[in-house]
């Protein structure tokens, strides 16, 4: 029998139902490769293999990696932020409680971008996070630790966020699977807020197969979370191996010649495109007429709904507060002058101009609107597609330090991936094979294909991709460490 | 575009301290940004509803059942300073 680390966690349930394997055996496998992490993807990991023999659930033990977006009860939960320095939350969020309720054991949690405010985990408090393909270059973000520690096998799986891309871009740039399922599938309870309307829970895995299964023990409604919403079906394995009938539509908007694409992600692209053809799709050019303006639109809404959420933190109830503030006010701006930093800095501000008096009507009442159209594209494009297929991230992952002095270059990472979460939409990123940056490279680096449906199509979604991935027939052998 | 007085008004809306070299940089970057941003004001969006919500929920009420809530200890557990089974800040007219 090979490893156990280099089975899929599908693979690893399996073993452990037929009894050739034991979860503290796996366990202690992949504590083992996590204390050695030299990626920095880790915040934290156990630091013992819990003292269970068999363990009830359909997950059998299986390790779990989590952002550190999400609240863990008693274990460190830091968003990657100076301002939450080694705070352990009374409580643990509902996605996780549910995977743990499910038989999974928690690993580890990951690196990220400051409160899920980035694409490249440079924006972490804790140092940046390499990617295992080249540790020259970025993970992606902001779920690169969970991207990272799952493309090198540090983990089985992970979950991350996804607010514009967070879990799609850093699965592209790490060549592994990302999904970021419709609005209110998973519960937001516990999950450290960035933008609420936008926030969604999601798996971060090795294969389509893995995605599914962890994803149906994260859906369904939460009374703590008044915004989620009860999956109407249950996510099933994925199966499909042809694609006969299905349609895709590939927007113009967001191919091509568009914002920043690489030539060698596009050709990885159109090579896909044939691909689905030969497995009997039908790809035919559409538009998305307000797609090019959705990154406009995010980076007012998020940036707005963040200045808000993020006013919590001020140095009163937990987390950091700076020294010798003689009144309140000063405590407030003093502790968020020194907790917060660049990048969260510079969205609190982007936030707060756009909802404040004289501009709110021009930014933040605009945006919404153009979210409206965005949403109508969408609807209307899948009267005529199945699916929206697109390059997830317009580049291979990009050099450590070449795009933070540069906020509006790293931006355009979302660019296509923000119009989705803008209409609320499933969409995944599967490896699409390995590409060579324009600036040239011995390597070459991954590259995702995005698959976006209407609201609550993941099984349809997961099958597509499923298919895809056989036809693909991607190795990920250049991550592993 | 956004000048200086404008990004030090924000600052102070946002309870955000910034120094010299912060209010610089902001001034130059947010600029960039907006001027981005600014291309949604070409689009044509007479009489389109905004959107706050992509999912149509209204009204997600429960029942009014006393349930447990944390311990006070456990609340006030991550707290920087408290008194009196309270958090603890400095007097606002100080």
């Amino acid at each position: 029998m090979s490893a156990p680390t280099d089975l899929t966690a599908a693979q690893a349930v399996d073993a452990l139902g037929r009894g050739e394997l034991s979860a503290g055996e796996l366990f202690a496998a992949y504590r083992e490769r996590a204390a050695a992490d030299d990626l920095n993807a880790f915040a934290w990991v156990a630091d013992e293999t819990p003292a269970r023999g068999a363990v009830e659930g359909p997950l059998r033990g299986v390790p779990i990696a989590v952002k550190d977006l999400f609240c863990t009860e008693g274990v460190p939960s830091q968003a990657g932020s100076r301002i939450l320095e080694g705070y352990r939350p009374p409580y643990t969020a509902t996605a996780v409680e549910r995977l743990l309720g499910a038989g999974a054991t928690l690993l580890a949690k990951t690196n990220q971008d400051e409160f899920a405010m980035g694409s490249s985990n440079e924006n972490c408090a804790f140092g940046p996070v390499l990617n295992p393909w080249s540790r020259e270059c970025v993970p992606g973000g902001s779920s690169g630790g969970s991207a990272a520690a799952v493309a090198a096998g540090l983990a089985p799986w992970a979950i991350g966020t996804d607010t514009g891309g967070s879990n799609r871009q850093p699965a592209a740039l790490c060549g592994i699977v990302g999904l970021k399922p419709t609005y209110g599938a998973v519960s937001r309870y516990g999950m450290i807020a960035f933008a609420s309307s936008l926030d969604q829970a999601g798996p971060l895995t090795r294969d389509v197969t893995d995605a599914a299964l962890l994803l149906r023990h994260m859906v369904g409604r939460d009374p703590c979370d008044s915004t989620s919403l009860a999956f109407p079906e249950e996510i099933a394995t994925p199966t499909a191996e042809r694609l006969d009938g299905i349609r895709l539509g590939v927007p113009e908007e967001l191919s091509g010649e568009a914002e920043g694409i690489e030539p060698g992600v596009q050709e990885a692209f159109e090579r896909t495109l044939r691909t689905a053809e030969e497995l009997g799709a039908t790809v035919e050019t559409t538009r998305l007429r307000h797609a090019e303006h959705g990154l406009s639109a995010y980076y007012v809404l998020a940036p707005a709904e963040a200045s808000s959420n993020l006013a919590r933190y001020d140095g009163v109830r937990y987390g950091l507060r700076a020294g010798k503030a003689n009144d309140l006010v000063s405590l407030y701006t003093r502790t968020r002058h020194e907790g917060f930093g660049p990048e969260v800095k510079r969205r609190i501000m982007l936030g707060t101009f756009a909802l404040s008096s004289g501009y709110y009507d021009a930014y933040y009442a605009r945006a919404q609107k153009v979210r409206t159209k965005i949403a109508q594209d969408f609807a209307t494009a899948f009267e005529r597609f199945d699916f929206i297929v697109t390059p997830t991230a317009p580049t291979v992952a990009f050099g450590l330090g070449t795009k933070v002095a540069d906020p509006l270059a790293m931006y355009l990472n979302d660019y296509c991936t923000v119009p989705m979460s803008l209409a609320g939409l499933p969409a995944i990123s599967i490896p699409n094979g390995l590409a060579v940056p324009p600036q040239g490279g011995q390597v070459g680096l991954p590259t995702g294909f995005q698959i976006a449906g209407p609201a609550f199509s993941e099984n349809a979604i997961l099958d597509a991709a499923h298919a895809l991935e056989g036809a693909i027939g991607f190795d990920a052998g250049g991550g592993r460490a | 575009m956004i000048d200086r007085e404008q990004v030090l008004h924000v600052a102070r809306l946002a309870r955000l301290e910034l120094d010299d070299q912060e209010v610089a940089r902001m001034v130059g970057e947010l600029s960039d940004v907006l001027d981005h941003i600014e291309r949604i004001g070409e689009l044509d969006l007479e009489g389109v509803a905004p959107t706050s919500h992509v999912v149509e929920v209204a009204n997600a009420l429960r029942q009014d059942e006393p349930r447990a809530s944390l311990p006070p200890e456990v609340a006030l557990g991550a707290a920087p300073e408290v008194e009196a089974q309270g958090f603890s800040v400095p007097s606002p007219q100080a």
